[in-house]
């Protein structure tokens, strides 16, 4: 693994959970990512914003590969996960998914009781051997989630019958349950009110510090909000990375300051 | 171009449009009267097609009906020891073979004449002996054979009646006809009427119907050979036809590549649902009986032969059920590390499980209806036992429809319509299974 | 008040109050050190009140740069705004009363070296009493949302006007009296304005407290017992 320090904008001295070289991503003949370089820190919540269309989601699903599943998707560049190609074929994309969980923009809990819903993941891992453990994993991750409280006494019914925003928190938890190492986020929020919104910002404030969180987000309020460090995309390239605080006070690129201060188009 | 007083004109405020005018009101009610027009005509053609269904189900209805009953007649039977006196010297074989010979119609016959001592010629005589059904037979046989200790007594029994008599019974022979003009004649019906006076004619509900094969004679035909020989055919094609089809329609929504050899399979199998059902039958002919040799008349000729005709009706089901599962949970479970078998086995195709089964009973429900391919590999054969499996020789209930609606007896009239009753019920039921389970399991994202 | 669903929205709004708060009593200690310097000729003091003046403003810039953070990143709204935009004219009030106290201390140079006025002194130190206690109550007020607290404090503002008054005229009868006094008595006039001023802030903060609380401008006529612009000299005999 080669990469050179000098492609990146951002110095630092810590070692970076995931980075990407010059990712470019096609989708048949439209290019989707040009030259993207960005690293995500284990600590800390990236958000990716920009206009629709900007890449920002493919940028995204290319990070645990889920890009694989649309036939005409072609990647190149490089993206590692702890110093290791995530593209390369030594790489079993289905432990890769493990380490790298995902949540959607719309709820999609399994219709199946709560407790299968965390216990899912687990299970097809092998990551407990007796009900016991599987029984502390779904705790533990519903826990995690702030759901516990409000589903312990109903863990046998189905996931689908919950509201919104307990659905994506199940999500959440489901996804925890797996033990990631990165959670890659796409629009949480969008199909949820302000207040299952500002629940879900406090659950990824409250998982900042255990996982290395990645969010695209149309809300550049949320982005602000819950991030430490922005991304901001704009037609498939990557125009400014940062600071959030920098990127919201004093950005850089006009194209960024026109985005974030509604002047954009 | 527009001069510039026009545009002086333009840049007036425009006026409201004026909803209230005159034409505006005639365009109103001209668009209520096409919709009026238009939802009368809807309603007219819905009662056509009621009135219709109304005709054709009562009509079979109200003939069907009466096969459901069948007439019988008392006789004081006198088990004459003079008759059944070989059964009572024999042992062993020829025990049984006594129970099978003996002229267990003499006994009928000479109750009847007791009954009607004055009937004296010998066409007369004939016709009286007519009176009773030739199943009469079997069933002296079997009291006998159940107690020899009947022999020598005399029991007063309800022998099924003549299917002449049963029609006349049930109003099917009218006496108004000429003599000449109607099977039963006018010294039958003086019978019948004695008979009917005496307490001696008396209908009840035929059971027989429901559990014995086809018979040559009316009233002692059933249709359960012909529910047994539906039930094996219709196994057959399940087993055959639901595992290929859903794995086929998995196979083709999940896994396949993106390309024209997929296409142009998809195209065919479209194109597949869409052929007669007797070119089956002709496919069926060709390569089961011909080429594999496989029995001729057999249910799993039959099955094999729907199996082929129902596969692409399944296939489209499924595949129309697997493609209505959201692609939010396949992410989802991709998006934990699920491999693409497991997406498939674990969610997808659970969670289309009560479509596919939905098409998959329409389609048998579809196959059980159908005859002309049986017709094509020989199951239209008259078979009068009860198959014991798939390799026996049987008919299918819609085939023997089709075998009583052509017999010449009157009283095969009424059996058809009872047969079909049967069959619709049986249809009635598996769209209604097929309903049930869509309302049950049908989920909404 | 109940607590914001995000945790960390709470936090940062605590923090910028406590940085309020600290500058609030470092404020006070300003003020008060000026008097004791000024009581027990204290240049040592009076040094350490002139240093101390730049921790105030640094509190105020930071407390100025996390309220534009948190309005970049939190989009407050209603009471959150009004409140984050209060901490921002708090915290440069406050900042402006410690450069009185700065400014006091300033002129203590000249003053130790002088003959001191005894009387205005004491009065001086009852002004001074009577604006820090202002200071800690307001801060209170405005900390626990107390509105009446607040508009008890902005009437408080007439006592200091009324000692103001009291001082100007007494040190303008020194001056004319003996013209020795005159550097003292400018210097404590200044000094008796500089406190007053920091008064008519202390009132300010009293209403944005009010403003914060009730979303509501407090624009009744503010009470003024300040009549020195009305004040001559007395008539003096020739």
């Amino acid at each position: 693994m080669n990469i050179q320090a000098a492609d990146t904008n951002i110095t630092t001295d810590r070692e970076p959970k995931m980075q990407a070289r010059r990712v470019n991503v096609f989708y048949g003949d439209t290019h989707a990512l040009k030259d993207v370089n960005l690293d995500i820190y284990a600590d800390e919540v990236t958000a990716l914003i920009g206009p629709s269309g900007c890449g920002k989601s493919t940028f995204l699903r290319c990070l645990n590969r889920m890009n694989d599943t649309v036939a005409s998707c072609r990647v190149k560049g490089v993206m590692t996960l702890d110093n290791e190609d995530i593209y390369s074929k030594q790489v079993d994309v289905v432990q890769l998914r493990a380490r790298v969980g995902m949540v959607f923009q719309k709820p999609n809990p399994f219709p199946k009781s709560i407790y299968d819903n965390v216990a899912y993941g687990p299970r097809i891992h092998g990551l407990a051997r007796k009900g016991d453990e599987l029984d502390e994993i779904v705790f533990t991750s519903l826990q995690k989630a702030g759901l516990w409280d409000e589903v312990k006494d109903r863990l046998d019914t189905s996931g689908t019958a919950l509201s919104g925003g307990q659905q994506q928190r199940l999500c959440i938890a489901r996804a925890i349950a797996v033990n990631p190492e990165v959670i890659l986020m796409d629009e949480p929020c969008s199909a949820l009110d302000p207040i299952a919104t500002a629940k879900i910002e406090e659950l990824i404030d409250e998982l900042k510090g255990h996982y290395a969180i990645v969010i695209v987000t149309h809300s550049m309020q949320q982005a602000a909000r819950v991030s430490q460090k922005t991304a901001f995309f704009h037609l498939g390239n990557l125009v400014e990375y940062g600071d959030t605080v920098e990127i919201f006070t004093n950005p850089q690129e006009p194209k960024t300051k026109d985005y974030i201060t509604g002047r954009y188009g | 171009m527009s001069k510039p007083e026009d545009l002086e004109k333009g840049s007036k405020l425009p006026q409201p449009t004026a909803w209230k005018s005159n034409e505006m009101l005639k365009r109103v009610k001209g668009r209520y009267r096409s919709e009026g027009r238009f939802k009368a005509m809807g309603f007219a053609a819905i009662c056509a097609a009621i009135i219709a269904l109304v005709l054709l189900v009562g009509s079979i209805f109200l003939t069907g009906i009466a096969g459901f009953s069948q007439t019988y007649v008392k006789l004081d039977i006198y088990f004459d020891p003079a008759v059944l006196e070989e059964i009572q010297t024999s042992s062993g074989e020829d025990l049984e073979n006594a129970f099978i010979s003996a002229n267990y119609a003499k006994l009928t016959q000479d109750s009847l004449r007791k009954l009607f001592p004055e009937v004296k010629s010998r066409r007369e005589v004939f016709r009286l002996f007519q009176f009773v059904s030739p199943g009469s037979r079997t069933q002296l046989q079997n009291i006998v054979r159940e107690d020899p200790g009947v022999i020598g007594k005399t029991q007063s029994l309800w022998i099924l009646a003549a299917d002449d008599v049963d029609m006349f019974v049930k109003g099917k022979i009218s006496r108004n006809v000429a003599q000449s003009d109607r099977k039963v004649s006018d010294l039958q019906i003086g019978w019948i009427d004695s008979l009917s006076a005496d307490g001696r004619l008396v209908k009840r509900f035929n059971w027989r119907f429901f559990s014995s094969g086809d018979s040559r004679e009316p009233e002692l035909a059933g249709i359960w050979g012909a529910t047994v020989g539906s039930f094996y055919t219709l196994l057959v094609t399940l087993i055959v036809a639901f595992p290929i089809g859903v794995l086929a329609a998995i196979y083709l929504e999940e896994f396949a590549p993106q390309n024209k050899i997929t296409d142009i399979i998809e195209v065919n199998i479209n194109n597949l649902a869409a052929v007669p059902s007797i070119v089956f039958g002709l496919l069926g002919l060709a390569i089961f009986l011909n080429v594999f040799q496989f029995p001729r008349s057999a249910p799993v000729v039959g099955g094999l032969t729907l199996a082929l005709m129902t596969l692409p009706t399944i296939i489209i089901a499924a595949r129309a059920a697997i493609k209505a599962v959201p692609p939010s949970i396949r992410d989802a479970a991709t998006g934990l590390g699920a491999s693409p078998n497991q997406v498939v086995f674990h969610h997808v195709l659970p969670l289309s499980m009560p479509g596919i089964m939905t098409g998959t009973i329409i389609g048998m429900a579809q196959a059980l209806g159908e005859t002309a391919p049986l017709l094509m590999i020989g199951m239209v054969a008259f078979v009068v036992d009860i198959p014991q499996g798939i390799f026996d020789a049987s008919t299918a209930l819609p085939v023997q429809i089709f075998l009583w609606a052509d017999s010449p007896e009157r009283a095969f009239v009424e059996k058809t319509s009872a047969a079909i009753i049967v069959l619709l019920a049986f249809l009635v039921t598996m769209n209604g299974l097929a309903i049930w389970l869509r309302q049950k399991f049908e989920r909404r994202w | 008040m109940t607590d914001h669903t995000v945790a960390s929205f709470d936090e940062e709004l605590n923090e910028m109050r406590s940085k309020v708060v600290q500058m609030a009593n470092i404020v006070n200690t300003q003020l008060q050190n000026s008097l004791t310097a000024l009581q027990d000729r204290n240049s040592e003091l009076a040094e350490k009140v002139r240093l101390t003046d730049q921790l105030l403003d640094d509190l105020d810039s930071d407390v100025e740069r996390s309220a534009v953070e948190f309005i970049a990143r939190r989009a407050p709204v209603a009471v959150d705004l009004r409140e984050i935009i209060a901490i921002i004219r708090i915290s440069n009030t406050l900042e402006r009363i410690g450069d009185y106290a700065k400014n006091f201390a300033k002129r203590l140079d000249v003053l130790l070296e002088t003959d001191s006025i005894r009387s205005s002194e004491r009065l001086l130190s009852h002004m001074v009493d009577i604006t820090s206690k202002m200071v800690t109550d307001v801060i209170d007020a405005y900390i626990r949302r107390d509105i009446d607290l607040a508009l008890e404090i902005w009437h408080r503002d007439q006592e200091i006007d009324a000692i103001y008054n009291t001082m100007f005229r007494e040190l303008l009868t020194y001056m004319m009296e003996h013209p020795h006094y005159i550097t003292t008595a400018t210097h404590m006039l200044f000094i008796a304005k500089n406190i007053e001023r920091a008064g008519d802030h202390a009132t300010n903060i009293a209403e944005m407290a009010y403003y914060i609380a009730t979303g509501k401008a407090l624009d009744m006529e503010r009470p003024k017992k300040d009549k020195s612009h009305l004040a001559a000299a007395p008539d003096v005999e020739e």
